[in-house]
């Protein structure tokens, strides 16, 4: 019988040692939450586990010039549980609350929800549509990339071997500013995405809206940032008429599969639904935001 | 000689309250011992090498390299267990044949599912019992698979039982089949009754197998011993009746078999069948150590017994006035990979809520290449029921009637003739009819994409064999031994309550427990809401018994006659105008002196019990249709049953509750998703989705009483009558929300969407 081997490092420096000298195959282990049933499933058995939840830089929620940067094993329930963090992003929260359930929050975290790198991760799209910017440290040193990078198809990610994202950073806020993240679930909770739509936009003094970003989840083999979306709000008042144009153009940029969980006809008509809900949701707390 | 003991209406002090359950704080502080909580020194894990095709010949298996892997103590395939022949039993309410058994446990000549166990190890951990299964070689001839009911029962379809040919019609079919069974009810002629009809109504409806949903998996530790005694650990809804199939499959005799019921984290009927057990019990023959196995959430999905799916075809007569003239309806469920579904009970209860004179019920038993059907609550009832109480709301929408005015013009009551058979005595039908339509759920105003429906069912309720006893402690407690299991709705806490209440005394100075096979006489499984009925009317027995017992003892020491002597209030006291006058002695006075004065004092019961009563529920919803997404909301639900009298109402309540909330996850969500290949795609709690708490409204309860008349303090059972209505009145409610009839479930948003989107001409 093979043996497995963990590790629980409190330097970023260590962590990356460790998963870089590693022959055999080697995970990161954060909350958990995915790893574990994976693990326990028989889909995989790593040889070693590094768990970085020892890591501070990795674990802490700091300001930076006005911009929040988050360690990448933050679990769900701390950031929910962050009031000035969840008042800036209410739309990022909207994403990590529908993360399994309280308890799955409270071991779950927002960098794990991103390396997993499901197409479905309830986090991801909200983050992308915040425009945030995901920190990566290796063998080779540090680098920055924006969050919609990182995964690259299910269970891929852009990261190279050696590689451990260590934090995110988003945007500074301005006035007029909302953001929101919508899924569809045959249940009310501990579901998984068929569609998830994020959106995030910025309004000027007259109600136009200066700036907006749209990001769909489950529609395609990773989430997607979708500007044609974005531009149908961008210059509007975001009216009617723009919201349609953006649904259409939600609609027109997935690519979803049949499966178990939904029909790709199904999917299509919904993600079109679901950014249309999400821009409303978003608008109203801009136009709150002064 | 069976058992019924008649109600009287009398003063009641502890029947009808609402105290805490005996087992509640061990389940809310985790003390509570479920199937996976027991372990002893030495034990070894096992696990099961389950079938990766729908169906196969096996060729050959080869366990010589798992044998050889260190750790492992014992493999078992089909060559460790013996062919049975043909035999039938019963195990809840439906029979098995223990020729199948056996080859469900462990397949022998063909694997029939995806999850047909073929092989188990033991081992020292768990790690290298699934190392092992890795090395175990089976060669295959895989066969053509047919997974749906209406596809299995086409004449080229693939067959699974090559020496099986359909029961029930004559003259003997030439060819074999995947029905295996044709089973007929009849009353009138409705032919004729359809003559007298005004309108017809004929409808096709189809639903997918659902599985029970417990939270707890099957759990076993089996210790067989070197002078071949077994022990046996379980969680299950019968352990008697466990016993007796391990006996029978392992060639034991039922006395070296000895179960102990562990808590139990729901069955609602799937835990009326052994799986592990034989081979734990096997395991640990061969191993010389206790075995544990404990399946996972997969092995459940893909190894126990969902309950049947089914294809109904219903039409209904009625005259312009609501009268209905005929109902005819043919039921076809899968079986699963032996035969043995539901469909009978399901045929029995298609329209028994109805006074009818016309009709003709035919029912189809069909083999297919899933897992073999399990009980579930009231089996096979929902899905007859989903179609002929949809077609009822149909009917009465067609006639202009509101719907509980046409059920009520038509409802079965007192001295109605059923088609199956019995002539109703007091039932409560058009009791629970008329409370739901004064109840202010069903006048309340809906909003826009908003709709109300209304959906009935029946359920018989059994009795059967049952024991108890009942020890008068040296202080005057009492403790309470049962042999039904509590399969978690409180129902130990109910024959606490009848037996504080007998004796008079405070609920708890009565301690119940749930007594192993070796501590009672036969107990049939807990099965058909017979727990209160039976094991209640069995505790009335030993405590009047010990009540006896009591009456005389005290005589003798009292140095009176025995009729002098009367049980009132916990107290042996004088009889009134008894010339023998004498100080009272309480039921601690009694305990006191027992042993000096002739031994300790029990009550034994060990009866059949019969006289069940059957049950009625009336149900009404509302939901909310999203016209973009297809979501369904349920925005209020009101159950309202007829139970003969409410032991413990919270309790009942609890139990009318948790069958609604079954009923609504089979309408809205829940469904087996298998690909081409036969393979279950869905086998995990977030794929199949039950409803969770925020899915769901508060379910609103009416309790109505119309005792039955064989049961000491009117006891019916309630357990599955509740989940027969849901399906169809949710139906009924979303065709009153959308003007669309749907005859398929589950109703998910893409089904729901789709329906919408094509009939407003966008598809």
């Amino acid at each position: 019988m093979s043996e497995m081997r963990y590790e629980a490092p409190t330097t970023l420096a260590a962590a990356v040692v460790l998963l870089s000298e590693t022959m055999g195959s080697a995970r990161v282990l954060a909350g958990g939450t995915d790893l574990l049933i994976q693990m326990r499933a028989g889909r995989i058995s790593p040889e070693l586990l590094i768990d970085i939840k020892g890591i501070p830089e990795m674990t802490s929620i700091l300001v930076e010039n006005g911009c929040y940067r988050v360690g990448a094993a933050v679990t769900g329930m701390q950031l929910i549980e962050h009031e000035a963090f969840a008042k800036e992003w209410p739309g990022v929260i909207d994403g990590v609350k529908l993360i399994g359930s309280i308890q799955v929050k409270g071991r779950a975290t927002l960098g794990g929800n991103l390396c997993n790198a499901s197409p479905a991760a309830d986090s991801v799209p909200a983050l992308i549509a915040a425009g945030a910017v995901v920190s990566i440290i290796g063998p080779a040193g540090g680098r920055e990339v924006a969050v919609e990078t990182i995964a690259t198809g299910p269970g891929r990610t852009s990261l190279a071997r050696g590689e451990i994202v260590t934090s995110i950073l988003l945007p500074r806020r301005t006035p007029y500013c909302g953001d929101a993240y919508l899924r569809f679930t045959p249940r009310t909770e501990m579901d998984i995405a068929v569609v998830g739509a994020g959106v995030s936009l910025t309004l000027d003094e007259q109600g136009f809206c200066r700036q907006a970003r749209v990001a769909l989840g489950a529609v395609a083999e990773r989430a997607l940032l979708v500007p044609e979306a974005a531009a149908a709000l961008i210059g509007t008042r975001v009216d009617a008429a723009a919201l349609e144009r953006l649904a259409a153009a939600a609609r027109a940029a997935s690519r979803p599969i049949d499966d178990k969980r939904a029909t790709r006809e199904f999917r299509l008509k919904i993600a079109g639904v679901m950014a249309h809900r999400a821009a409303e949701i978003a608008l109203e707390r801009a136009r709150r935001r002064n | 000689m069976s058992t019924m003991i008649k109600y009287e209406e009398k003063e009641l002090k502890v029947v009808g309250t609402r105290p805490r359950r005996p087992d509640g704080v061990d389940k809310v502080t985790g003390r509570a011992r479920y199937g996976a909580d027991y372990k002893l020194p030495g034990q070894l894990i096992g696990k099961v090498l389950r079938s990766p095709h729908a169906h196969a010949r096996i060729k050959s298996i080869d366990t010589s390299e798992a044998e050889a892997l260190p750790g492992v103590k014992a493999v078992v395939t089909r060559d460790d267990f013996p062919d049975l022949a043909v035999e039938y039993a019963a195990a809840g309410e439906l029979t098995i044949n223990f020729h199948d058994v056996t080859r469900n446990m462990m397949a022998r000549e063909k694997v029939l599912y995806d999850g047909h166990p073929v092989a188990a190890v033991a081992a020292t951990c768990e790690s290298i019992a699934r190392a092992a299964l890795k090395l175990i070689k089976v060669e295959y001839e895989v066969l053509p698979h047919v997974i749906d009911v209406v596809a299995a029962m086409q004449p080229d379809a693939p067959l699974l039982h090559e020496e099986q040919y359909t029961e029930g019609v004559k003259p003997r079919p030439e060819k074999p089949s995947n029905i295996a069974k044709r089973l007929e009810f009849k009353l009138g002629d409705v032919e004729a009754g359809f003559l007298l009809a005004d309108v017809i109504i004929e409808r096709e409806f189809n639903t997918k197998p659902v599985h029970q949903g417990y939270i707890e998996p099957q759990a076993c530790l089996a210790s067989y011993t070197e002078d071949g005694q077994a022990e046996l650990w379980t969680s299950t809804q019968g352990h008697f009746v466990f016993r007796a199939q391990c006996a029978k499959l392992l060639q034991m005799d039922i006395s070296k078999i000895r179960v102990t019921p562990t808590e139990i984290g729901g069955g609602f009927g799937g835990k009326n069948n052994i799986y592990n057990e034989p081979l734990a019990i096997a395991l640990s023959r061969k191993s010389h150590r206790p075995v544990k196995m404990v399946m996972t959430r997969e092995e459940v999905f893909r190894a126990t017994g969902p309950t049947s799916g089914g294809n109904v075809k219903v039409k209904l007569g009625a005259t312009k006035d609501g009268k209905i003239t005929a109902a005819q309806a043919e039921l076809s469920f899968q079986a699963g990979a032996y035969p043995g579904s539901s469909v009978s009970p399901a045929s029995m209860c298609a329209f028994t809520r109805y006074d009818l004179q016309n009709v003709l019920v035919v029912g189809f038993d069909v083999t297919c290449n899933r897992p073999k059907v399990a009980a579930y609550r009231a089996p096979g009832a929902p899905i007859a029921v989903f179609g002929v109480e949809s077609v009822i709301d149909e009917m009465a929408k067609k006639l202009g009637l509101d719907p509980i005015a046409f059920r009520l013009k038509n409802a079965a009551r007192a001295g109605t003739q059923t088609y199956y058979g019995v002539k109703f005595g007091p039932i409560g039908y058009v009791e629970t009819l008329e409370a739901a339509r004064a109840h202010p759920h069903y006048s309340v105003p809906l909003g826009p994409n908003q709709g109300r429906g209304i959906a009935t069912g029946f359920w018989f309720n059994i009795g059967n064999e049952t024991s108890a006893t009942l020890n008068i402690n040296e202080d005057g407690t009492v403790t309470l031994m049962l042999g039904t299991i509590d399969v978690a709705g409180g129902s130990r806490a109910a024959m606490a309550m009848m037996v504080a209440e007998e004796l008079g005394i405070a609920f708890d100075r009565v301690r119940p427990h749930i007594g192993d096979t070796s501590s009672l006489g036969f107990n049939f499984i807990t099965a058909g809401s017979r727990g209160t009925f039976s094991s209640g009317m069995a505790s009335v027995v030993a405590a009047r018994e010990a009540i006896a017992k009591l009456r005389a003892r005290v005589a003798r020491i009292r140095e009176v006659p025995l009729e002098a002597v009367v049980w009132q209030d916990g107290q042996a006291r004088p009889a009134e105008a008894s010339p023998h006058q004498f100080v009272p002695m309480s039921l601690a006075d009694i305990a006191k002196v027992a042993g000096k004065t002739g031994g300790t004092i029990a009550g034994h019961a060990e009866i059949n019990a019969q006289g069940a009563g059957p049950g009625f529920g009336t149900h009404i919803v509302d939901v909310e249709v999203d016209r973009q997404t297809g979501a369904i909301k349920i925005l209020r639900y009101t159950v309202v049953q007829d139970v003969g009298r409410a032991i413990h109402p919270a309790y009942v309540e609890g139990q009318l509750q948790g069958g609604a909330v079954q009923g609504i996850g089979w309408a809205l969500n829940e469904e087996y998703v298998y690909g081409a290949d036969g393979i279950l795609a869905n086998p995990g709690f977030l794929d199949y989705r039950i409803p969770v708490a925020s899915d769901l409204p508060f379910i609103d309860t009416v309790i109505v009483e119309v005792p039955n008349p064989n049961h000491p303090y009117g006891v019916r059972g309630c357990g599955e009558v509740p989940i027969i209505a849901p399906l169809a009145a949710i139906a009924n409610a979303v065709e009153n929300a959308t003007g669309i009839r749907f005859c398929e479930l589950p109703m998910s948003p893409p089904r729901v969407l789709h329906a919408m989107d094509k009939a407003a001409g966008k598809e």
